[in-house]
């Protein structure tokens, strides 16, 4: 079970408290009327689904019922930062990556031909 | 006497103290602090069940959790029953029932064993290749045969009567394993003033001190030093020792699942103590001090009881006074064993001879051998044993072929090395590297805050393992902020310096594909079997484990793994790291299904949501259902009435009368501020700024992908507050979506978002004569048709309690729902009841309120919507406003498969019999003798008798099916085909005029 730390709040919770909410950084276009079947499918559906660092959103629900960011590493489940909605992007070039250590689950069970 | 095995003065058990227990009916008696085994083996009884596959006999093969053999149903009463308890973990009590498990009609005398016979026959894959044909088989024949002739126990029948607990905990150091290398840890870290818990598997701390005779920590013996210092760590304040407590999985962000055992070794327990306790632990550091488990020798017949791991010998002896034989040989590729055989010749027992299957065994254990009078054959393996229930001899020779030695034994105590315990480790995504040095797979990289010190660590030395171990629990407790405390030295000396080790098939276990030389005993996997595999094309571990089911028996291959993973890299010619580990799942070693649920079972599993009218409800014979946690009136039957017949009357009495029905459970949220109308603007496809306070809409939200997600009715209090209903299963779901939207895309709109699906009850009351219920109940509003029209909302009073009063309808009838108060509902709803009732009206429930609604029409969305219908679909266009530049779905519902010719439409469907219901969820074609698979068109959403209309009455989604108006369709059923004609969804009083009176 994850332990968050929600940016509101300023305390670090478990899980349970919290749900995801996908990717984060995602606009939803101000002339979303206008935009074209391809700008759309780039908006609503498409997502990265990373191996490494995630920008994604979570929500305090059984808390303070805040809609907040987080950076993850999929591969350890590590949270880099946690950060308000609507606060920039943070900058993790510099953050290790999980990923040069723990490789992959498949690394982990066993060699692939 | 407490069995012939005792060795009077061995062992730390007291001999007055005695507990008697059965075993498959016969009485034995035992000491307090056995061991199921090891009150079995002071009885001379090694024989102890029967193996999952071949039904070989089989006895006890270790003294700890890693036992893959020893697995026994043991009952404290009919409804405490458990099945497949290890032997080697579960302690004696008094009264204890104790029975064999997978043999008939006995132990001795197995009809099952006719399947060691058949063995050539039941090779690894051997179910996936034969019993694939023919098909059908599987099931009636092939699966239950199968089920029945392998495996273990059977399951218990009765309700678990035992309670259980669970709790949260946090602390700065976890300490796994309380051997030596835990206590020290534990010890330094308790030291510097850390928060500690330590928890240990065993009784008694002490790990593998429990029989390690020779070794001395702090100038005294190790299991004495492991004793006191326990004591000490367990009164320190910010120590908690926990015994009997297993921690069973390793999960994200130092999250540790530990299991504790709290009376399953009492005879007569408390019963207000919870039978297990669950402890969830988030630890700052984790310290793992798992130790290690020594593994067995693979060699031809190495699964005959009486045949044990060195260790186990050792911890019978030394712990709890008891001898596994009288003449016990030894068979090695290490020196641990040695010891084995020192420790018993000491207390007596005739050692033959420790065959040794290295050419050169480690000096000092040699020398100690000699000195001892134990005859050594070097450069020599078992070949073979014999005996058919218990091991009578074992078949020696030399390395490399020549003449076999017969040498009669009553026990074999073998040894192939360790097995640093890396499963937590590896739980908690930490990398294991392989040492080819020692053959083993070591801690390597590390995911979490944890450390690993000792065996498990692949640390041999007792002084190396200790100065590790305060090390890494001083820097675990500093690192978690403790600041205080002195710093600890122990000196610590092994009586032996351990060398050697195999791993892999021994001599005899070659390549002959009859020789049954066991890897996984509880799954009855061969070193052949693993060959087989590979010849069979299996290259990867992890493909070779599941044809083989090597480890994935309950013990999950603890003793198992690496022996199949040697034989499984020299078959394919390449090295161990490259054929890689399975990983270690959670848990380590089984957890009941008690521990986990606790205490969410019965009425506790899931919290059952109850309307403010629903003790009334229930007193006058309302039968519910759920709606989500909700439990809701279904129905009023009246005495001698089935469901049929009351909801029919419920339905006429609505509209002929009145009807009186609890809508509480309608999701309910208020929506204030300055932007309320600019924020449902852009969360409903209607418009709000043109509903003048005092008036209600019916709103449709959908998401941004143009799909329905909810409807309800909204009504304007004041310019800035709104009353908005939800269904009722969505009420959470829809403030979510809207808080998303409020928080993170329309932050600037001035408006905040409150719950109050609780704080209202809801009383509905319908039909032609409401106002004449309600009117001399209702204060500060004109219920006139003029004053408060359909779709009005007003605030006033009811029976003295505040009220907000909606006119509107979900049954097409002239109705009202009162909104007061939670607390004053029922007060409310019996007032009403009490005008109602008089005048012929009834309380109804929801499958009336379903009927009323598919009278008229109105949908239910979540049964005839289901997530990829847009409101054109359903046949709501009209609630879409055309005007508005944005809402949330406003793009999406204009994608062009959205709005695409022949999409599947919500219609009406009426069978040409109109004594038929169809059957909601049916399929529906154009052409029911068309060639299968037939083209469908679409599917019943809701189907009813009407009671109204005098008729079935179904809606349906259909494609393109507002232009079949008319058109016959067929919906194909198992015994009949019904035909169906395409209609409007409304079904009565079309005009609508009746809502309006």
């Amino acid at each position: 079970m994850l332990l968050i730390y929600c940016p509101y709040c300023e305390e670090e919770r478990s899980e349970l408290e919290f749900r995801n909410a996908g990717d984060a950084h995602i606009v939803r276009p101000a002339n979303i009327a206008e935009i074209s079947d391809e700008e759309f499918e780039e908006y609503f559906f498409l997502r990265q689904n990373p191996k490494g660092l995630i920008y994604e959103r979570w929500r305090h629900i059984h808390g303070c019922g805040r809609f907040f960011n987080a950076v993850r590493d999929t591969v350890s489940d590590r949270f880099h930062v946690t950060y308000k909605a609507g606060e920039p992007k943070p900058d993790l070039d510099a953050e290790p990556k999980t990923n040069e250590t723990v490789e992959t689950y498949e690394a982990l069970e066993g060699v692939a031909e | 006497m407490t069995g012939v095995n005792r060795i009077s003065g061995a062992g730390r058990l007291t001999p007055a103290r005695t507990a008697r227990f059965t075993f498959d009916g016969r009485t034995l008696t035992a000491l307090e602090g056995d061991t199921i085994a090891s009150a079995l083996i002071a009885n001379d009884i090694h024989l102890v069940g029967r193996s999952f596959k071949y039904h070989r006999p089989r006895g006890i093969l270790s003294a700890g959790a890693e036992e893959p053999n020893a697995l026994l149903d043991v009952s404290r009463d009919a409804a405490r029953r458990q099945p497949n308890v290890r032997a080697t973990v579960q302690e004696v009590f008094d009264g204890m029932r104790v029975s064999s498990q997978n043999r008939w009609p006995s132990l001795a005398f197995d009809v099952g064993g006719f399947n060691d016979l058949l063995s050539p026959f039941f090779a690894a894959g051997f179910y996936y290749k034969t019993f694939m044909w023919p098909k059908a088989a599987w099931h009636k024949l092939y699966e239950p045969f199968i089920r029945r002739a392998a495996g273990l126990g059977v399951a218990p029948t009765e309700t678990d009567p035992d309670h259980y607990a669970s709790r949260y905990v946090h602390c700065d150091v976890l300490v796994v394993g309380a051997g030596a290398a835990g206590l020290a840890a534990a010890l330094a870290a308790a030291n510097a003033g850390a928060k500690v818990i330590l928890c240990d598997e065993q009784p008694a701390v002490g790990g593998a001190l429990h029989y390690d005779s020779g070794s001395e920590i702090d100038g005294r013996a190790g299991y004495d030093w492991a004793l006191a210092t326990g004591k000490a760590l367990a009164a320190m304040d910010n120590v908690t020792l926990l015994t009997r407590t297993t921690a069973f999985g390793y999960y994200n962000h130092n999250f540790v699942g530990l299991v504790e055992r709290v009376t399953d070794h009492l005879p007569a327990p408390d019963k207000a103590l919870p039978r297990e306790r669950l402890w969830q632990v988030r630890a700052k550091k984790v310290i793992l001090a798992n130790g290690a488990i020594e593994r067995h020798m693979v060699f031809p017949n190495n699964d005959r009881p009486g045949i044990m791991l060195a260790s186990a010998g050792r911890t019978y002896l030394n712990h709890f006074g008891v001898a596994v034989g009288k003449k016990v040989g030894i068979y090695a590729a290490h020196d641990s064993a040695y010891e084995a055989a020192f420790d018993l010749r000491k207390a007596g027992i005739d050692i033959p001879a420790i065959v040794d299957c290295r050419e050169k065994p480690g000096d000092m254990v040699l020398a100690e051998a000699r000195s001892l009078g134990i005859e050594v054959l070097s450069g020599q393996s078992v070949v073979n044993t014999s005996g058919k229930l218990r091991i009578s001899s074992i078949s020696v020779a030399r390395n490399g072929g020549g003449a076999a030695r017969k040498i009669a034994v009553d026990a074999l105590l073998v040894s192939a090395g360790w097995i640093p315990s890396v499963h937590l480790f590896s739980q908690s995504r930490g990398k294991v590297t392989f040492d080819a040095a020692t053959e083993r797979f070591l801690p390597g990289t590390y995911a979490q805050e944890c450390l690993s010190v000792g065996a498990c660590n692949g640390t041999d030395d007792l002084q190396a393992t200790i100065d590790e171990a305060l090390a890494a629990g001083e820097l675990a407790a500093r690192a978690a902020g403790a600041e205080g405390g002195v710093q600890v030295a122990l000196s610590g000396r092994n009586a032996f310096e351990w060398t050697g080790g195999m791993i892999g098939a021994a001599e005899g276990a070659g390549q002959d594909t009859t020789v049954k030389a066991f890897i996984d005993f509880q799954h009855d996997v061969c070193a052949k079997d693993i060959r087989l595999a590979v010849r069979e094309g299996m290259h990867s571990i992890e493909h070779i484990k599941r044809f083989t089911t090597n480890g994935m028996a309950s013990d999950q291959g603890k003793l198992s793994n690496m022996h199949g993973l040697a034989i499984a890299a020299e078959a394919l010619g390449k090295e161990i790291p490259q054929v890689g580990l399975t990983t270690f799942r959670q848990p380590y070693t089984p957890v009941t299904f008690g521990t986990i649920v606790s205490h969410s079972r019965g009425n506790l599993f899931d919290p059952a949501r109850k309307t403010p009218i629903h003790a009334w409800e229930e007193a006058h014979g309302a039968e519910f259902e759920d709606v989500g946690n909700w439990k809701r009136a279904w129905f009023y039957p009246k005495a001698g009435e089935n469901m049929h017949e009351a909801v029919a009357r419920e339905c006429k009495t609505v509209r002929d009368v009145a009807g009186v029905f609890d809508a509480s459970t309608l999701g309910k949220i208020e929506v204030v501020g300055p932007d309320a109308a600019a924020f449902l603007n852009l969360m409903y496809t209607n418009a709000w700024d043109n509903l003048k306070p005092g008036r209600c809409r019916y709103g449709i939200m959908l998401r941004d992908d143009g799909f329905v997600y909810d409807d309800g009715v909204v009504g304007r209090l004041a310019d800035d507050r709104f009353h908005v209903t939800t269904t009722t299963g969505g009420a959470p779901r829809v403030l979510h979506h809207m808080e998303d939207y409020l928080q993170t895309e329309f932050p600037h709109l001035k408006v905040w978002l409150t719950s109050t699906t609780e704080q209202w009850a809801v009383i509905a009351v319908q039909g032609p004569r409401a106002r004449e219920i309600i009117a001399p109940l209702v204060e500060g509003i004109d219920l006139s048709k003029e004053a408060f029209p359909h779709m009005s909302v007003a605030e006033g009073s009811i029976c003295g309690v505040p009220t907000r009063l909606f006119r509107m309808s979900f049954t097409g009838e002239l109705g009202f729902e009162v909104n007061v108060p939670a607390d004053f509902g029922q007060a409310v709803w019996e007032a009403i009841w009490a005008r109602a009732e008089p005048m012929g009206a009834c309380a109804y429930g929801t499958e009336t309120m379903h009927v009323l609604r598919a009278e008229k029409g109105y949908i239910i969305v979540g049964q005839d919507t289901d997530g990829t219908l847009t409101p054109e679909d359903a046949g709501l266009s009209w609630a879409v406003s055309k005007k508005k530049p944005d809402f949330v779905g406003i793009r999406g519902m204009k994608r062009p498969d959205l709005v695409k010719e022949g999409r599947k439409q919500l219609v009406g469907l009426l069978a040409k019999d109109p004594q038929v219901v169809l059957e909601e969820g049916a399929q529906i074609v154009a052409d029911p003798n068309q060639p299968k698979p037939m083209t469908m068109l679409g599917h019943v959403t809701s189907s009813y008798w009407s009671p109204n209309c005098g008729r079935s009455i179904a809606l349906a989604v259909v494609a393109g099916g507002r232009a079949r108006h008319g058109q016959t369709l067929y919906v194909p059923m198992a015994d009949r085909t019904i035909a169906v004609e395409v209609s409007d969804m409304v079904f009565f009083d079309k005009e609508g005029g009746r809502l309006h009176g």
